[in-house]
């Protein structure tokens, strides 16, 4: 026990020399929800629309009216021919193009179905398929205007009726800056002593390994948490993202993951011979992939069926579900308690894991 | 006493096909200043890992206070103290610091703490930068406060591999007087070196070799080993030129450039009178052939550059 303490005293006196550390532990966390939580966004608004109203008509000026209205779109480019559309989805003016035919307003007026024409521009598939959805909305109400429909539909957005992406992101990020912090910090703080010879000569003391992985995994677990709660007030206070379930459960659920990432950290600091190793070994092989099997950005079951199983071994798959879940549905351990269950399985096997590796490379 | 602190029986280490210690036996004896000296890559390191329980030996056994390094390293480490060649210290941590975490390592706390950081600070004379950042402190301090580190639980046994690197000869010679005054006191030390005048100080000497033990004797014994007069220094205008006609002679053993002098080894003592005349006669005249007390590296070079009569004493 004493050991442990000495240890521990040790690695907070280093954190406390490093003047650079400090910020970077403390602010960049903070900063870096501050910037994602404005540039991970997928709404999508005021589109660029290009219109070729071929028609001229009051009938056409009224659509293009009803476009300029909502919100999602502003007319960036007028033409009065086809090609000139091209031009501008080519440069960028618009993204959107509505081409509205001649003889619109009388195919109307003679009760049949009017057409138009709606070019997207697929390059950027995501504000591309949004953009479509809103413009057949648009279309939708005009279609819908004066006749009577056979069934009305009242959708209810339910947890995020704004369906605001930032409240949907935020957390997520907040759960990526968790990872990345203590996943690094563990995995060089571990590689840094064998670099500079402290941890052979640690090895020749009478501590063991379980006190060296202890003492290493204390310390930046409560970096961890410090984390948590200093960029948690970003999170509710800045970006106003709800926070409908407990922050006591939030912090609860905190510590399972925190154990995944501390003992990913001891592995890659058993893989790892330099400091430079271990950062790209936790950048490309254990952030990225994870990031991008988690649901951060991609739906997971949009996924092919073997990489969703692949997901079930990615913590901060589980984690992101418990955060949006407490944060957005205000749910609880009640609902959550197989995700607990999950990340606290993976988190020990990783830790048994780390161990092994770790007792051998000292062997 | 009659049992050895270290017993070394066939002791080998290979990293694959590499035999980087080749079954080595020794034994060193309580309270003995014991040297183990060769090159870089001779195997000295890995045989201090093995017998700190750092590595485990691939055959052969070794024992340390009567622990067998193979299985009882832990009970080993608890009595042991070790000097790496790096100063294994924590740069970002002051002298006290440091100290107060080595000594919490090996179980020290309290009074008992208190009172061996005094005397690392006083053996170690460091009173002064008590509170320095050891990035900041100079080689020799830092190499003093690492051996302080090594020593606060006064270990019976303490190695220290190639412990004087990159120090200055000053801060060599005053760290030796510590060696000193350790065994004095009754502390075995384990030492490496590559520095023939600090094996001079051990009271035995093991050359090591390729992973082999060549010779194993107190420094005055392994220059007996010469026959007096068999070992000259030659005087030349040329050396290096004049080394490889000696290399060629029958009553020329070895031969080796020291500075501008040459040192050979003779076949037998009366050999040295026709060398001047051998010289003058293939053009490097003038030339003197003294015969010298033979320095531990003659002996060195003798023994290594025999490696058929090599592993003189198990």
């Amino acid at each position: 026990m004493r050991a442990l303490l000495v240890i521990l005293v040790k690695e907070l006196r280093q954190l406390r020399r490093d003047p650079k550390i400090l910020p970077i532990l403390f602010l960049a966390p903070a900063f870096q929800l501050v910037i994602l939580g404005y540039a991970a966004t997928t709404d999508v608004r005021h589109v660029e629309l290009a219109v070729c109203d071929l028609d001229r008509s009051a009938e056409s000026r009224r659509l293009v009216q009803r476009f300029e209205g909502s919100t999602y779109f502003r007319v960036t480019g007028r033409v009065d021919d086809q090609n000139g559309l091209d031009r501008l989805l080519q440069d960028g003016t618009a993204r959107v193009a509505l081409t509205i035919p001649a003889g619109f307003a009388a195919e109307r007026n003679a009760g049949r179905v009017g057409t138009v024409q709606l070019l997207t521009d697929g390059s950027d598939a995501m504000s591309g398929s949004a953009a479509l959805g809103y413009a057949n909305g648009v279309l939708r109400s005009v279609a819908a205007a004066g006749v009577r429909p056979l069934v009305e539909l009242r959708p209810v957005v339910l947890y995020n009726p704004d369906l605001a992406s930032r409240n949907f992101m935020v957390p997520a990020v907040l759960s990526l800056i968790l990872m990345i912090m203590t996943m690094m910090l563990t995995a060089m703080a571990i590689v840094r002593e064998s670099e500079t010879g402290t941890l052979e000569q640690l090895l020749v003391t009478p501590l063991t390994p379980g006190h060296l992985i202890l003492g290493k995994l204390i310390p930046y677990a409560l970096v961890g948490l410090v984390e948590a709660l200093s960029t948690l007030p970003v999170a509710l206070f800045w970006f106003r993202v709800p926070l409908r379930g407990s922050l006591l459960t939030l912090l609860a659920f905190t510590v399972p993951f925190m154990l995944c990432n501390l003992g990913l950290g001891l592995l890659i600091s058993t893989i790892s011979r330099t400091q430079q190793q271990a950062m790209m070994l936790t950048a490309f092989v254990f952030m990225m992939p994870q990031i991008y099997l988690s649901g951060f950005a991609f739906p997971i079951q949009n996924m092919p069926k073997g990489f969703q199983l692949v997901t079930y071994l990615v913590p901060l798959r589980y984690y992101i579900t418990i955060l949006r879940g407490i944060f957005l549905k205000g749910i609880g351990i009640e609902v959550l308690w197989p995700q607990a269950l999950a990340l606290t399985g993976l988190g020990v096997a990783i830790l048994l894991l780390a161990r092994m590796r770790f007792r051998r490379r000292l062997g | 006493m009659s049992q050895p602190a270290v017993r070394a029986v066939e002791l080998s280490r290979w990293f694959g096909a590499f035999r980087a210690v080749d079954r080595v036996s020794f034994e060193v004896g309580t309270g003995e200043v014991f040297g183990f000296l060769g090159s870089n890559g001779a195997g000295k390191t890995t045989t201090i890992r093995m017998l700190c329980g750092l590595l485990a030996p691939s055959s052969g056994s070794g024992e340390v206070l009567g622990f067998d390094v193979a299985t009882q390293p832990h009970e080993i480490k608890r009595r042991i103290g070790y000097m790496s060649q790096r100063f294994s210290l924590y740069a970002d941590l002051t002298v006290d610091e440091n100290l107060a975490f080595w000594g919490g390592a090996y179980g020290l706390g309290g009074a008992r703490l208190r009172e061996r950081v005094a005397w690392a600070i006083e053996v170690g004379a460091l009173a002064s930068r008590r509170g320095t950042v050891v990035r900041e402190l100079p080689v020799g301090f830092r190499q003093r406060l690492a051996l302080g580190c090594a020593l606060l639980h006064e270990p019976p046994i303490v190695f220290l591999d190639e412990p004087t690197g990159g120090v200055d000869p000053e801060a060599r010679r005053r760290f030796w007087d510590l060696i000193d005054t350790l065994a004095a006191a009754g502390t075995t030390v384990f030492v490496t070196t590559h520095y023939m005048d600090e094996a001079e100080r051990c009271g035995r000497v093991a050359l090591m070799h390729a992973g082999k033990l060549l010779a194993l004797d107190t420094v005055p014994r392994l220059k007996a080993r010469f026959e007096s007069g068999t070992v000259v220094e030659i005087a030349c205008p040329r050396p290096a030129a004049a080394m490889r006609h000696l290399e060629g002679l029958p009553a020329v053993h070895e031969v080796a450039l020291f500075g501008d002098l040459l040192h050979a080894i003779l076949a037998a003592p009366g050999a040295a009178s026709g060398l001047v005349a051998a010289l003058e006669a293939a053009g490097h005249a003038p030339a003197t052939v003294t015969a010298i007390d033979p320095s531990l590296e003659d002996v060195f070079i003798h023994v290594i550059s025999r490696p058929s009569t090599g592993r003189e004493q198990a």
